[in-house]
């Protein structure tokens, strides 16, 4: 298991492991009330970290072909 | 015709015929009737994966839950992009191996990994079982959306008949190239319907975003956040958790990830599909405009303040629009559900329990004439109703997450666990749902005088640890699982 693949935790701890502390209404972010925007941003940053991961992915893969030729 | 209506009849006959133009030039062997040829790329498996995920569910249940309960409709918002995460590391594994064993349904996936037919049969049932209720949501949907387009001239019973002939007769007609293309219509429009609600509603009627939710904060306190007992951030942890494991298991949507043509296909879809979530925002954005607006809507009718904030905001024309693109959003969804349930009780039900080679073609003709048949059952569990839309869907992820433990532990080379094992797990998780679900029984009844912190868990918890706990106790019993795999080809 590539190392940066653990990546992909994070938003489970950051979303579900953040709500009993973000719970709360104050202050509003970009008009949205906490906990939504809590868990809005954790949507975006899911997004985020599985592009990485994707990312790196890819250029493993890339030069393991290329090792192969 | 009042102009709703007209606009609601007219998409369907737009997605009727894109169904049946799909379908030419295809001749309808079974695997193209259910896994569409596997040649999807990126984008058609994208909108149909969507496709299935944005259903009359997150439409109107979405915003039903932001009028009704608040911030615990936040929890739709999570669980599908926790489940995303993971299908980077679970559909690809899953997929390279249906591709190698030319698999067509999930069934097919337990019966080849656990070499046993009878688990095959079981994996069915639960399938099918958990369909039903998911299936009834989107009538029920369709129900809402037509009768409230009539302004009440059809009766949602009515409404309801009205609508599951118009999905029999778009299977039947289609298949799943019907429901991509139809889906690719429907993902426009509901962007277009859930944007255009979501900031028009909020900005114009109460000056924005920030000053709808203060508006809400002083006359509801505490409906922004999650309350400190009942639907409690332990409630809603637990709940996001299970509905994350269980996104998978349905078999419409396993099945739909044999359509891709390869497996980057997933890693990219896990990059974009939770941005594509956002879109439920505007759904709350919308339910919490209603709130204000057309307050007073209490019980399953909660479900109607999309539908009613609409037609109060800008009258008959934008409700055919919004009702349009709501149709779409039980169809579409609906037909999978309806397609996926008649193949698995045709090929892996009855096929397999006819005991005798079932050729081909009478496995794609039953499984049509069950189209009707099923959709029937449906509609008399629909009329039953007294549900929201909500509540029957956390009903039938209970079902349908009892398949992940068996599942998951089938993917290393080497199963973890027993055909045994995985079987009576699947069983004995199953029977606790029902018992649960009988005695509606839930975490505080069972333990009262446990903190809230225990007692608000989703009792769907407790079906989950029986189920693990079985599965490994018989596994044990019934010997070391790579004796038995030495045996297989």
């Amino acid at each position: 298991m590539r190392w940066y693949r653990w990546l992909a935790v994070v938003p489970a701890i950051g979303m579900l492991g953040g709500v009993p502390f973000a719970n709360r209404v104050r202050p509003y972010v970009l008009g949205l009330p906490f906990l939504l925007f809590w868990v809005t941003a954790w949507v975006v940053l899911t997004s985020a970290i599985m592009w990485l991961i994707y990312a790196l992915d890819r250029a493993g893969e890339r030069n393991a072909a290329g090792d192969r030729r | 015709m009042n102009p709703a209506l007209f606009l609601i009849g007219a998409c369907f006959l737009v997605a009727l015929a894109l169904g049946i133009r799909a379908r030419r030039g295809h001749a309808m062997t079974l695997e193209q009737w259910t896994v569409g040829g596997r040649g999807f790329g990126t984008v058609l498996v994208f909108v149909l994966m969507a496709g299935e995920i944005y259903t009359t569910f997150t439409f109107l249940g979405g915003s039903g839950w932001a009028y009704g309960k608040g911030a615990p409709a936040f929890y739709i918002l999570c669980y599908g992009t926790l489940a995303y995460g993971m299908s980077y590391f679970l559909l690809p594994v899953v997929w390279r191996y249906a591709n190698a064993h030319a698999l067509v349904s999930q069934a097919d996936f337990f019966v080849r990994k656990y070499e046993s037919e009878a688990l095959g049969i079981v994996v069915s049932l639960v399938g099918v079982a958990a369909m039903i209720p998911y299936l009834v949501l989107q009538l029920k949907g369709l129900g809402i959306i037509v009768s409230e387009a009539s302004a009440g001239a059809i009766s949602a019973a009515q409404a309801v008949w009205a609508g599951s002939v118009v999905l029999v007769i778009y299977v039947v007609a289609s298949g799943v190239r019907g429901s991509a293309w139809t889906a690719v219509l429907k993902d426009i429009m509901i962007l277009a319907v859930a944007l255009a609600l979501g900031t028009y509603l909020p900005a114009q009627l109460h000056g924005g975003f920030g000053a709808m939710f203060a508006q809400i904060d002083r006359l509801h306190p505490g409906f922004l956040t999650l309350p400190r007992t009942g639907m409690s951030p332990a409630w809603f942890i637990s709940t996001v958790a299970l509905t994350a494991l269980g996104f998978y298991m349905w078999p419409h949507t396993f099945g739909s990830c044999y359509t891709a043509r390869d497996e980057n296909v997933f890693r990219r879809n896990a990059v974009v599909m939770p941005l594509y979530q956002l879109v439920l925002l505007f759904v709350f954005f919308t339910g919490f405009a209603a709130l204000l607006e057309v307050p007073g809507l209490t019980g399953t009718s909660v479900d109607l303040s999309l539908l009613r904030v609409t037609d109060h905001a800008f009258g008959p024309w934008m409700l055919g629009v919004v009702g349009a693109a709501g149709l779409l959003t039980a169809l579409v969804p609906g037909s999978m559900l309806l397609m996926s349930a008649c193949t698995i009780l045709s090929k892996n039900v009855y096929a397999k329990l006819a005991r005798r080679d079932v050729p081909e073609a009478q496995v794609t003709w039953l499984a049509r004439a069950l189209v009707p048949v099923v959709a029937l059952v449906a509609v008399l569990l629909t009329l039953r109703g007294g549900s929201t839309l909500v509540w029957l869907l956390l009903a039938a992820y209970n079902v349908v997450t009892q398949l992940f433990p068996a599942l998951i532990l089938s993917l290393p080379n080497r199963p973890i666990a027993t055909r045994q094992g995985a079987m009576a797990g699947i069983v004995a998780g199953e029977a606790t749902v029902v018992a649960l679900t009988l005695t509606g029984a839930t975490m505080g009844s069972l333990f009262p005088s446990w903190p809230p912190v225990i007692t608000d868990l989703n009792v769907g918890i407790i079906a989950m640890l029986v189920n693990v706990v079985v599965l490994f106790v018989v596994s044990g019993l019934t010997g070391r699982p790579h004796r038995y795999l030495q045996t297989a080809p």
